[in-house]
């Protein structure tokens, strides 16, 4: 098609079978695409798995949280990692799964989001982020059956609609809006069951952050690959908020503080 | 069979040369002023939507005058190419100078291979965490690839303009008086004036976060130039 090679690669629009603001597609057919090649037959590899992670919604936006713990069986294998992650300006993402494969899935999901807001000149609104992270989610179905599944949290503030909103999701990339509050990971139905006893619409800021790393804390007391707070170690959740004016991760000195508030207050 | 004319290759080389320079004189103006946060770019531009600047990658941005949809291939390139980069190996290793180079390879490809050049020159620039990083590169039609310093005009009566800003210049302007200057400067030379709503301008700011490109409102510019 195009008569000169070049650097830059084949980008006329009418040749380009890819649509051209698609940045996993122009991997695929660079044959850059991140791929996990697994080999067939019953796997005996210890995936490292289980955490918690939850969204809350509050009056002005959407606070997020993610526990550090990241085990391999029965052995803690990182006790510091990220697991909630700015997505764009306004939109953030938190993973429960198989770790090297989620945090390459959510680099991608990050260069996706920012490739298409430069190439159009606008971002894509939160139902389209949404969509676009449940077909990522759905493309590595065949490696979910072989026990490498990654399932993402998505919570973003809503520009249109002004209002913060939150999705779940699930291995075959089914895409649920939730309402209030979401957790999943192997401590999400206890860090759910904690949120339920103590929700109310229209939280503040300071009081959405408290439930959050409370239910954290909650889950990590029955759940033994969900880490909480380690005032020895100095090691904290990782928490961010969504509201009006973007994005923010909150300071750990602010996060310390709560967590030291909530640690004291349990019985 | 038909035998074609020969055209020896000076004569199809100046020609083509000048039907592209002939393009770009007619497209309006662009001025790239580095100031003392960044570089500002600005340009005469009625529409809102249909940018001449844009984004390219965090600390990347790119200006580009004469035919909209030609230069506008080389931004969509360019914004793949920059993320791709970006993505295979690190952000930091995403840098003007390579983009540079790749868009004047393919300007010179067009220009020797196509039926007809591109009417379009573009600019390049970026900055650093020092006033000293700051590179500004200029691709011509032709693939040629020069190097900026602190300022340059391209499209219509260039050389008038870039001998106005030299004259214009001595310290390192701040942002009002940067956008002052190039407004100013293209009225003058263009002797007309421009509405504040068709002036279209952005910045490469270090102050800003990771990315540095920002579009200025048209109430901004309204300010500055009240």
């Amino acid at each position: 098609m195009s008569g000169y090679p070049s650097q830059l690669g084949d980008h006329l629009p009418l040749g380009a079978v890819v649509p051209v603001s698609s940045f996993l597609a122009l991997l695929q057919t660079s044959g850059l695409a991140p791929q996990w090649t697994v080999p067939s037959g019953e796997l005996t590899l210890e995936i490292p798995e289980g955490t918690t992670i939850l969204a809350v919604r509050f009056a002005d936006g959407v606070v997020m949280a993610g526990d550090r713990r990241a085990t391999a069986g029965n052995v803690i294998a990182h006790r510091r990692m990220k697991k909630v992650y700015p997505a764009d300006e306004y939109s953030a993402v938190a993973i429960s799964g198989t770790a090297g494969m989620a945090t390459e899935l959510i680099r991608l999901f990050q260069t996706e989001l920012e490739h298409y807001e430069k190439i159009e000149g606008t971002r894509l609104s939160l139902e389209g982020k949404a969509n676009y992270l449940a077909r990522m989610v759905r493309g590595n179905l065949p490696l979910a059956f072989q026990g490498l599944a990654v399932v993402p949290l998505f919570c973003g503030f809503d520009e249109s609609e002004q209002r913060g909103r939150l999705y779940t999701f699930d291995v075959v990339g089914g895409r649920y809006e939730e309402q209030d509050y979401a957790a999943t990971g192997s401590g999400g139905s206890e860090a759910k069951a904690f949120i339920k006893g103590v929700f109310e619409p229209e939280l503040s800021e300071d009081r959405a952050l408290a439930i959050a790393v409370e239910a954290l804390v909650a889950a990590a007391e029955e759940d033994a690959a969900t880490g909480g707070p380690d005032l020895r170690r100095g090691i904290y959740p990782n928490v961010v908020v969504v509201n009006r004016s973007g994005i923010a991760e909150v300071d750990e000195s602010r996060i310390e503080e709560v967590a030291t508030a909530v640690l004291g207050g349990r019985p | 069979m038909s035998m074609p004319f020969y055209v020896p290759p000076e004569q199809l080389t100046k020609d083509r040369a000048e039907f592209a320079r002939k393009g770009i004189a007619r497209g309006r103006p662009i001025v790239v002023l580095e100031y003392t946060d960044g570089v500002m770019l600005m340009g005469e531009n009625p529409s809102g939507s249909l940018h001449k600047t844009s984004e390219i990658y965090d600390k990347v941005a790119f200006a580009g005058v004469g035919r909209f949809n030609e230069f506008e291939m080389l931004r969509v390139a360019g914004i793949r190419y920059a993320d791709l980069k970006g993505y295979s190996y690190e952000r930091d290793d995403v840098t003007a100078k390579g983009l540079a180079n790749a868009y004047a390879q393919t300007l010179g490809q067009i220009f020797t291979h196509e039926m007809k050049p591109y009417e379009i020159e573009v600019m390049i620039t970026e900055i650093g965490t020092e006033p000293a990083e700051t590179r500004i590169y200029r691709i011509q039609f032709d693939g040629t690839l020069r190097d900026v310093r602190r300022f340059g005009a391209m499209g219509a009566m260039e050389e008038t303009l870039n001998k106005r800003l030299e004259e214009g210049i001595d310290e390192m302007p701040d942002l009002g008086e940067a956008i002052r200057l190039a407004a100013d400067t293209i009225e003058t030379v263009l002797e007309t004036t421009i509405a504040d709503e068709d002036w279209e301008a952005a910045v490469l700011d270090r102050n800003l976060g990771r990315r540095k490109f920002r579009r200025l409102q048209d109430s901004e510019i309204a300010d500055i130039r009240a």
